[in-house]
């Protein structure tokens, strides 16, 4: 039996959690968490860590010409710079709505971009 | 003279928030000054996630989240005018304001709600030695540019302060190519959020240096180095323990400091210590129908809860309006031992609910240790903490019961041989 501390990542109020292994190397039980979500966040980060990301975009005719954009779900942590290259050339043009589909399926992980905002089109003198 | 019953100054998370809730309150004659092209402040360039868990249980990010509290306004049809200065604020509540459609305006409150956030500590403010080139950045400043303007402001880059901003910018520059050599903490602990320090420096191998300041920045035109060195327990830099890197780019994430310049010129008395007016149980200043809420008051680390103040200072502000909040007796919270401050810095009891929350912070870091809390030198509660940190705001709720009868003071203080 083995013992594993870490910090909960899924919101800031950063509980100390704690996992127990055992001999196979299985998450037996967490204990520190403060909701269900630790428990989750406890077992993922030790078999295969995952991270949301978020990140912009080029858009054009809004008020900045940035576009926020997250991933609709987690993604493996390895995999947060191919994501990001995915990112890289793409432009929009305004409007968007908030929850609009970016890329579907991005990099093939089942997860999509989509806009983490709405953005208006405006004309700029 | 127009005048309103409530003008809010700021359109940030604190301003939203309170002026919804003086209008579910019933209060109808509301203004919303807000200096940026936009609603939202901050919010919306906080890019990342992880707002909104305490409010809305759902993970979004800082431009979601300003959005629901945005659609709300505009749902109720409360009044706001952006690109909207005020120049000036007096303590007859009649407030001065520049923007390009009214040009010069003078109108008047019944109440007015102070929330114009915070603004960044800049490198005059901690006086680091060294040439005065261009590539230093406060970390917000940066992410403006890049999360909203969309400029990198750098290739090579060091932080100096362990502040949120600072951490979030950390991973944000390395997911866009920049390298993050490392972030200097002059303090022996974080002074970010524990989850920071995991998915923003761990995550991407981003050292951080704890007792460690700059000592040098290099470059005449443009940052060409750094320098760093170890402080001792006083923060005096020890000999020898220097270390160089080669950056473009500094980042300063040393603090945020409210920002009350028009609350000075309506004489309204700030705390020493959270540099925000001195608050009593509504959020009320010491300038009656002045309220202030958020991170003008004192720095948050979540704006969940700046959302859950700004509506309790409207709710008050609305009961101010409507003549409901009463006059009486207070009495002063007072930070013991270990404890920055409280907010609210006075009670009056009669204003109370079925309980009232403090919020303090600790003014180091504690492990395993008794928040004794006492009225009039008597105690009334003790809290047993695994660890405080001053990075972490703790909040505590009293019953209204317990707080009957206090007459002068009520304070909070840490004990460590308790346990």
């Amino acid at each position: 039996m083995t013992t594993k501390e870490m910090v909960c990542i899924v919101c800031p109020i950063g509980c100390n959690l704690k996992a127990e292994l055992n001999d196979q190397n299985e998450v037996v039980s967490v204990t520190g968490n403060t909701c269900a979500r630790g428990d989750v966040y406890a077992r993922k980060e030790l078999t295969n860590p995952t991270r949301m990301l978020t990140s912009t975009i080029k858009i054009k005719g809004a008020i900045y010409d940035r576009l926020p954009v997250i991933t609709s779900s987690d993604i493996p942590k390895g995999k947060l710079f191919d994501v990001m290259q995915a990112l890289l050339n793409l432009e929009v043009e305004a409007p968007v709505q908030n929850k609009d589909i970016i890329i579907k399926n991005v990099c093939d992980l089942g997860v999509d971009i989509i806009a983490s905002r709405t953005m208006e089109k405006v004309n700029k003198e | 003279m127009n005048t309103y019953d409530l003008v809010v100054l700021g359109g940030g998370s604190a301003g939203l928030a309170s002026a919804i809730a003086a209008y579910d309150e019933g209060v109808r004659s509301i203004l919303i000054l807000e200096r940026d092209q936009e609603l939202g402040g901050i919010l919306q360039q906080c890019i990342h996630n992880g707002f909104g868990l305490h409010m809305f249980k759902e993970e979004l990010s800082g431009p979601s989240y300003a959005e629901r509290f945005i659609l709300m306004l505009k749902e109720k049809g409360i009044e706001y005018k952006l690109n909207s200065m005020v120049t000036h604020l007096a303590n007859d509540k009649v407030i001065e304001f520049v923007n390009p459609i009214d040009g010069y305006m003078q109108i008047k409150a019944k109440a007015v709600i102070l929330a114009m956030g915070c603004r960044e500590r800049t490198r005059g403010a901690i006086a680091i030695p060294g040439y005065r080139p261009s590539g230093i950045w406060t970390a917000g400043t940066a992410q403006r540019y890049l999360n909203m303007e969309g400029f990198m402001v750098g290739k090579r880059v060091f932080i100096l302060g362990s502040g949120d901003i600072g951490l979030i910018m950390a991973r944000r520059m390395t997911l866009e190519g920049a390298k993050v050599l490392g972030v200097a903490e002059i303090m022996p602990y974080s002074n970010g959020l524990p989850r920071n320090m995991k998915q923003c420096l761990e995550d991407f191998d981003i050292p951080v240096y704890l007792s460690h300041t700059i000592t040098k920045i290099e470059g005449l035109n443009r940052v060409s180095g750094v320098t760093i060195a170890q402080v001792d327990d006083k923060m005096a830099v020890i000999p020898d323990t220097e270390k160089h890197f080669d950056v473009d780019t500094i980042l300063l994430s040393i603090g945020l400091i409210p920002e009350n310049t028009l609350s000075d010129e309506a004489d309204i008395i700030l705390h020493s210590r959270t540099r925000g007016p001195i608050v009593n149980e509504s959020f009320e200043t010491n300038v009656p129908g002045i309220f202030a809420c958020g991170n003008v008051l004192h720095v948050h680390d979540l704006v969940d809860f700046v959302s859950a103040e700004g509506k309790k200072a409207g709710v008050a502000a609305s009961k101010y309006i409507k003549g409901e909040l009463k006059d009486g007796q207070t009495f002063d919270c007072v930070a013991g031992k270990g404890i920055g401050y409280i907010v609210p810095h006075k009670v009056n009891v009669e204003n109370v609910g079925d309980t009232i929350e403090f919020m303090f912070r600790v003014s180091r870091a504690y492990k395993k240790v008794t928040l004794v809390i006492t009225k009039d030198g008597e105690i009334i509660k003790q809290i047993k903490k695994p660890h405080l940190a001053p990075a972490e705001m703790e909040k505590l709720l009293v019953k209204r019961a317990d707080l009957l009868g206090c007459a002068s003071t009520l304070s909070i203080e840490v004990v460590e041989d308790l346990v």
